[in-house]
């Protein structure tokens, strides 16, 4: 029974991409957006929906809402143990994003934090993404 | 302040996640992705108990980390959030009952590790 396996892990890979990318673009965004908003230190909500109007904060959040549907997704046939630490590559792209685009200085223990990252992921990639049993409606 | 915002978001996150596997978890396996059965999914989702929770732990989280970063730069933001993940990782061991063999134990830490040396 190798095909099953095999498109659990093909579906698990694919969504996994979408995951990584809606949130390493999502928090890009935002990130830019709430420079030009300035201090966001309230209880009241008012000073976060008037955020939500610029335009890099409302297009960062559109992204971080495909990003919660397709992370709820992964979870749907996924460990939470295999999805964490898989999608933290986003961490490792950040810091790779801000050196090819942003031109921003790499540091000695900022490579070898990339280099633990991509290892890291590697190694729970080659675990099975599933270690529970999963709900099936049909009761089979 | 600070470390203030990033406890509230390393709280937030992991309840938030762990719900939302929990949720999914009793929801099953999505398989259909045409847009009338993923509306359908979307709707089941909506009514689920676990699924609110977890939304609303997760805008807490969103909410509190659009405070951090309008304070602090995001290579801050990101590494000092990322303690989480340990949390849930042993939340998804005790909890979600998930078997964690060493390849996984060991590729957890080797990230966390990672994300915290991306910090300097």
């Amino acid at each position: 029974m190798t095909s099953p396996l095999r498109a659990l892990r093909l579906k698990t890979r694919i969504f996994t991409a979408i995951v990584v990318l809606t949130n390493v673009l999502g928090n890009s965004f935002l990130s830019r957006g709430m420079q030009s908003v300035g201090e966001l230190l309230s209880l009241s909500p008012i000073p976060y929906i008037r955020a939500l109007f610029n335009p890099w904060v409302a297009m960062g959040v559109s992204l971080l809402i495909v990003w919660l549907l397709s992370h709820m997704a992964l979870l749907s046939w996924a460990d939470l143990s295999y999805v964490l630490p898989v999608t933290s590559i986003a961490y490792a792209l950040v810091a790779l994003v801000g050196r090819v685009f942003l031109h921003e200085q790499v540091s000695m223990a900022r490579w070898a934090g990339i280099t633990l990252i991509v290892i890291g992921v590697t190694l729970v990639g080659h675990t099975s993404p599933r270690t529970t049993k999963v709900h099936n409606k049909t009761g089979a | 302040m600070r470390w203030l915002l990033v406890s509230i978001i390393v709280l937030a996150t992991t309840v938030g996640e762990v719900l939302q596997a929990i949720g999914m978890r009793h929801h099953g396996e999505i398989h259909d992705f045409r847009p009338g059965a993923l509306g359908r999914v979307v709707s089941a989702l909506a009514q689920s108990r676990h699924i609110i929770a977890s939304v609303a732990a997760m805008a807490v989280s969103f909410f509190a980390f659009m405070a951090l970063i309008s304070i602090a730069e995001l290579s801050f933001a990101v590494p000092a959030t990322a303690g989480s993940y340990i949390l849930e990782t042993i939340l998804a061991k005790y909890l979600l009952k998930e078997r964690i063999g060493w390849k996984r134990w060991a590729g957890t830490v080797f990230v966390a590790a990672g994300v915290v040396l991306l910090s300097f």
